[in-house]
């Protein structure tokens, strides 16, 4: 896994459904693992695969005609529970990036932990890449995180995204939160002789 | 200008707060259990550094274990596994444990609270989205990934962005039958399952203070299922109440302190909240879901949307729901045959919820053809269970009593509903698979749950307390 994340220009895979939660992503039976890798084998598992374990050949996945290392899905991606599986899974079945229109909270916080780019785009524009994927299932979709866009290549539409300062800086460098906050050991030691009690 | 409870919290636990990063905030308890927290320990183990402050974190054994035969090893080898991890990293990194066969064992959120643990003004954080639960003691309480239990095992401090804040006030009061799941049940399908991301919750007003504590952790458990970072209450008596005396509870001049400072606990009559929603309690009648998630809920009594009252866009994600519940738009639910109840996990598995229920079902039998699963949130509400009887009217009306675990709520160990069959359930979430491959959740209250499994099928409980 790589943490640095500057710039890609690849195909996307094509989820547009709505409130994906991370129950979908990676079914709680599959959580019993005590490393990081290994989940992308069952990342969607239940709407990938038939309950004797042979692919379901409607799922975009088993689709060959889809490939590439972003991933997008329609609005409210990653409720649910707060479980970073969910983004290992993702990141270890080979994405680098995922696009919807909403985003829960702890999901995007988990993405942006295990070095995945969560690009947040309007409505309108998430539409466009689904109808240029319709299109054509090898559309190209350019993220550049330094200047904040992202581009359908094909036509050239294009629309900023927000990322906050901080992250963009962790993920442009391969920082992560731990080294910031190992960094602040003093200050915290001073924080905990102002307290007097554990609330 | 006042502040409002959340930030009275947030503000007096920031460490460091840096334009253009994200607040480093102190995190005074700290919950974990086998699931979440075995990359973190490796996390440490590959930096090489100790757990800062290990007396702040607590673990427990919950999400992964049996609910029959604790007392014996797990026999699936990855969940022994998962749970023997969590041994030894507690036992390596000299965190204290309540693992199996201890009487203090049980889910995280319900065993924090029960112990004392929980108190109002801390910030607490764990690896389980649910952890808003502890937010009723008028704590900052959230859920958080692996790479942030990493973080705060390894500096008692996490990196947030501040939320914002909404205030969500019931006023008036309950109707019979009505308990405090069909409140935030009946919230949820108002604003949907993402209606508040990116908040913080306050809840307030009449129908929340009139509520005891054991009722305002069902609230704020569920936080999370319509998008919140968290949800929280402003402490009161009923709040000191039920913390004092408890195993961890501050004592003598300790609690003297504690509640002095505990009652400055509260939103200022001119803070300002980002945003602010109100319901009135007599509206809210039982409330049952119908698709896969929490959102998607109704009273009891109602029908399930029809098609055409949904916009053009929202269709196809609710055609789909519904064909996985194998519901049809319009429909109503009263009456629909279900194959299981499962009353238990960190929504409505407290001592009040079985308490209730038994009173419910004392005296009436279990539908024929219907799987009660009643699994109780910890050792010690199960113990408190047997010692008022509540086990026999259980075993007479035909319900299993099972041991403490998160069971059905996620179907982690063996405790799966089997593919296709509806499961009437007081946990938190009916997504698809929530509960076992292809199983089919109706979230409920607990009496509401009861009731179905009394008849046998979808049923307004309502009724039923009428004629008894
Ligand atoms: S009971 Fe369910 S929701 Fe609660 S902690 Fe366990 S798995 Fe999570």
């Amino acid at each position: 896994m790589s943490k640095i994340f500057q710039h890609l220009v690849s195909s996307a895979v094509p989820v547009p459904i709505e409130n994906i939660d991370t129950d979908q992503i990676i079914p709680a039976r599959f959580l019993k693992a005590t490393t990081r890798e290994g989940f992308g084998e069952n990342l969607f598992r239940d709407w990938r695969y038939n309950p004797d374990n042979t692919p379901k050949a409607d799922f975009v996945m088993n689709n060959p005609v889809y490939s590439g290392q972003i991933l997008v899905g329609g609005k409210n991606f990653g409720c649910g529970s707060s479980r970073e599986h969910a983004a290992w899974a993702i990141a270890d079945a080979g994405f680098k990036v995922v696009v919807s229109s909403f985003f829960a909270d702890i999901f995007k916080n988990n993405a942006l932990n295990t070095f995945i780019l969560p690009v947040q785009v309007s409505e309108g524009f998430l539409d466009r890449i689904f109808k240029a994927i319709e299109a054509d299932p090898k559309a190209q979709l350019e993220v550049d995180l330094e200047n904040q866009f992202i581009k359908i290549v094909s036509t050239g539409e294009k629309e900023d995204f927000d990322i906050n300062q901080y992250k963009k800086t962790c993920l442009l460098n391969g920082y992560d939160d731990i080294d910031y906050l190992l960094s602040l050991r003093k200050e915290i030691e001073q924080y905990e002789t102002t307290r007097t009690y554990n609330f | 200008m006042g502040k409002t409870l959340f930030d009275k919290i947030w503000d007096s636990h920031i460490v460091v707060s840096k334009p253009g990063h994200p607040d480093a905030v102190y995190i005074n308890t700290h919950f974990i259990h086998e699931v979440t927290s075995p990359q973190a320990f490796d996390g440490l183990r590959k930096r090489g550094i100790p757990v800062f402050r290990p007396a702040k974190t607590r673990a427990t054994a919950d999400h992964n274990v049996p609910t029959l035969h604790q007392d014996q090893p797990i026999k699936e080898a990855l969940s022994r596994h998962q749970v023997e991890m969590l041994t030894k990293n507690t036992a390596e990194f000299g965190v204290e444990l309540y693992g199996l066969g201890h009487r203090f064992q049980g889910i995280v959120h319900v065993i924090g609270p029960e112990l004392g643990i929980t108190l109002p003004g801390m910030t607490i954080v764990c690896g389980d989205s649910h952890t808003s639960t502890h937010g009723a003691f008028g704590a900052v309480a959230f859920g958080i990934g692996t790479s942030e239990v990493e973080q705060v095992l390894a500096t008692q401090c996490i990196l947030q962005y501040k939320p914002k804040r909404m205030k969500i006030e019931v006023n008036g009061q309950l109707g019979k039958g009505v308990l405090s799941k069909d409140i935030i049940l009946y919230i949820i399908s108002k604003i949907s399952a993402s209606g508040a991301t990116g908040y913080f919750v306050e809840y307030a007003g009449e129908a929340i203070r009139s509520l005891s504590m054991e009722a305002r952790m069902t609230i704020c458990n569920m936080s999370i299922e319509m998008g919140a970072r968290g949800g929280l209450i402003a402490p009161d008596e009923t709040t000191f109440d039920y913390i004092k005396g408890r195993e961890f509870a501050p004592k003598g001049a300790d609690w003297d302190k504690s509640l002095e400072y505990w009652k400055t606990l509260y939103s200022d009559s001119d803070a300002e909240f980002d945003k602010v929603l109100t319901f009135d309690a007599a509206d809210i009648e039982p409330q049952i879901t119908y698709g896969t998630n929490p959102g998607m809920g109704m009273g009891v009594t109602r029908h399930i949307p029809a098609l055409d009252q949904l916009d053009e866009k929202e269709r196809p994600s609710f055609k789909k729901s519904l064909e996985y519940m194998d519901l049809q738009p319009g429909a109503e639910l009263l009456g629909k045959k279900i194959d299981y109840v499962f009353i238990g996990s960190c929504t409505n598995s407290r001592i009040e919820d079985l308490r209730l229920v038994a009173d419910f079902v004392k005296g009436k039998h279990k539908a024929d053809d219907v799987v009660v699963w009643i699994v109780p949130g910890s050792k010690q509400v199960e113990a408190q269970a047997m010692e008022e009887g509540i086990d026999k009217i259980f075993a007479e009306a035909g319900f299993q009593l099972r041991e403490p675990g998160c069971s059905a709520c996620l179907a982690m160990n063996e405790d799966k509903v089997p593919a296709g069959m509806y499961c009437i359930s007081t946990s938190n979430r009916n997504f698809e698979g929530r509960q076992g491959p292809n199983a089919r959740t109706f979230l409920a209250s607990p009496l509401t749950a009861a009731a179905a499994a009394i008849t046998g099928k979808v049923t307004d409980v309502r009724e039923l307390l009428v004629n008894s």
